[in-house]
C-alpha cells in the first residue's frame, strides 16, 4: 500500500504529473477576484473566506479526473484490481496521494493568498484549521466521482457535475468556520460538522468508490 | 494436482452471453492455449477468470491468491524507469524477484530507462517481467506475444517453461505457436453461446433488468 502511495507521488512530481497545477490555479482564482469586485479592503475581507474556500475546491476538482483515468488507460487499474491489495485500499491510497499533491499545498499556501484578499487577522488560524480538516474530504469524495466516470471518454465535465454537489456541506461549514473564527464567534458547531463530514467520508466513501470501479471494469 | 478448474462456465460481454458451458482444468506444470476467432470471447473468459467480471453461470475454482493476470495493456507507467515499474509490482505482491525478472526477460541493459522510451516489444517484455515478480503459480495471459520478435517469443517461451517446471501453470490466449510442446490447445469455437431461443443462456438483460445497469 505504501508502495502505491509512493508510486503515485513519484508520478505526480515527474513530467506531466500535474503537481502544482492546482496551486497555480488557486493563485489565479484568488488574484482574479480583486479585479472583479474591486480593490476595496472592506468588501474583500468580507468575502475572503468564501473565495478562498471556493478556490481551494475548484483547484481540487481540477486534478480529480487523473486519479483513476490514467491508470485505466494504461491498464494498471485492471492489474491493481487483480492484485493482492483490496480495491478499497487502492482508493484510499490514491485519495491520500491526491490530497498530498493537491490539498496539502493549498493548505500551506492559503495564508499567503489570504493576504491578497485582506482576510481579517484572527481568521488566519481558522482558515488553516478549516482547510486542514476539510480538504481530505474533497479528495476522498473526488475518488467517488472519478470512479464513476473512469471508463468514459471526456468524463471530466460529468465528474464536476457529480462531485460539486457532494462538496456543498464541506464548503458551507469550512467557510462558516473561517467567518466565525474571524469575527470571534463560537466555532464549535462548524468545527464539529466539518470534522465529522471528513471523518464520515473517509470511513465510507472508499467502499463506494471501489464498488464503482468494479462495475466500470466489467 | 489441479490448480485451476472451470466448470460449465458462461461468460458475458455487455450483458450478452458469449461463451457457455466452458469446462476445463489446468494441472500444475501444464499450459493451456485458448484458440478461437476474434470476438469468440477469449478476453472475456480470461477477465472472468481473473475476477474482473462475474460469470453468468458456472464456477471457477482455484486456490486463493494464486493467479497473476496480464492483459492486452501492460500497465506500465511511462515516466517511471523499468526498474521502478517492476519494483512497484514486486512491492505490491511482496516478492523480491526484481533482479531475476530483469535477467530473465533480458531487460538488464534497459533498467534505468523510462518506460516511455522503450519500443513496443521492450514494453511487452517489461509487462511479462511483471508476471515473474508476482510469484503467483497461475498465469492468465491475454495475447502475451503481441509485438514480440522471434527472439523475444523464444525468451518468453523459455520463461513460461521455467514457470511450468517450478510447478506453475499458464493459461493463455494466443494465435502463434510458442513451440511449447507441453501446451494443450483448447478450441473455444464449440462453446460459442447459442441464442436464447435455441435454448442458450439468457443474457443479463432478459432475466434481470437491473443487471443491465450494473
Amino acid at each position: 500500500m505504501i508502495a502505491l502511495l509512493m508510486r503515485d507521488l513519484r508520478l505526480a512530481i515527474r513530467a506531466g504529473g500535474g503537481f502544482g497545477l492546482g496551486l497555480a490555479f488557486f493563485l489565479i482564482v484568488v488574484t482574479l477576484v480583486p479585479f472583479g469586485v474591486g480593490p476595496e479592503g472592506a468588501i474583500l475581507s468580507r468575502i475572503a473566506a468564501g473565495i478562498l474556500w471556493l478556490g481551494a475546491l475548484l483547484a481540487c476538482l481540477l486534478s480529480l479526473d487523473r486519479i483513476f483515468a490514467l491508470d485505466f488507460e494504461d491498464g494498471s487499474l485492471d492489474l491493481l484490481a487483480t492484485a493482492p491489495i483490496p480495491l478499497e485500499a487502492v482508493v484510499t491510497m490514491k485519495a491520500l496521494a491526491h490530497w498530498i499533491t493537491t490539498g496539502l499545498p493549498l493548505v500551506l499556501a492559503a495564508p499567503l493568498f489570504a493576504v491578497l484578499l485582506h482576510l481579517p487577522t484572527p481568521a488566519y488560524f481558522w482558515l488553516e484549521v478549516s482547510l486542514l480538516l476539510g480538504t481530505p474530504a474533497l479528495s476522498v469524495l473526488g475518488t467517488f466521482g472519478a470512479a464513476l466516470t473512469v471508463g468514459l471518454k471526456r468524463g471530466g465535465l460529468l465528474l464536476s457535475l457529480l462531485v460539486l454537489p457532494l462538496y456543498v456541506p464541506t464548503l458551507i461549514f469550512g467557510a462558516e468556520l473561517v467567518r466565525r473564527g474571524g469575527e470571534g464567534m463560537a466555532v464549535q458547531v462548524p468545527l464539529a460538522m466539518l470534522a465529522g463530514i471528513t471523518a464520515a467520508t473517509i470511513a465510507l466513501v472508499p467502499f463506494a468508490s471501489a464498488a464503482a470501479i468494479r462495475v466500470n471494469l466489467r | 494436482m489441479s490448480l485451476l478448474s472451470v466448470e460449465n462456465l458462461t461468460v458475458s460481454r455487455g450483458g450478452l452471453a458469449v461463451l457457455e458451458g466452458v469446462t476445463f482444468s489446468l494441472q500444475a506444470g501444464r499450459a493451456l492455449v485458448l484458440r478461437g476467432p476474434n470476438g469468440i470471447g477469449k478476453t472475456t473468459l480470461l477477465r472472468t477468470l481473473a475476477g474482473l467480471q462475474p460469470p453468468l453461470a458456472g464456477s471457477v475454482s482455484m486456490p486463493g491468491e494464486a493467479m497473476a493476470y496480464a492483459a492486452h495493456a501492460d500497465g506500465l507507467k511511462a515516466t517511471l524507469s523499468v526498474r521502478e515499474n517492476l519494483a512497484f509490482w514486486a512491492a505490491i505482491y511482496e516478492t523480491q524477484t526484481v533482479e531475476q525478472a530483469l535477467d530473465q526477460m533480458n531487460l538488464r541493459g534497459l533498467e534505468g530507462r523510462a518506460a516511455h522510451s522503450l519500443s513496443a516489444g521492450q514494453k511487452r517484455r517489461l509487462g511479462l517481467a511483471r508476471l515473474l515478480v508476482t510469484g503467483r503459480p497461475i498465469w492468465v495471459l491475454d495475447e502475451p506475444t503481441v509485438s514480440l520478435d522471434a527472439a523475444s517469443v523464444a525468451l518468453f517461451a523459455s520463461a513460461v517453461r521455467a514457470h511450468l517446471d517450478t510447478g506453475g501453470a499458464a493459461l493463455m490466449a494466443t494465435h502463434i505457436d510458442l513451440g511449447l510442446e507441453e501446451a494443450e490447445v483448447l478450441d473455444l469455437a464449440p462453446f460459442k453461446a447459442r441464442p436464447p431461443e435455441e435454448g442458450g443462456h439468457k443474457g443479463a438483460f432478459d432475466h434481470d433488468f437491473d443487471g443491465a445497469f450494473l
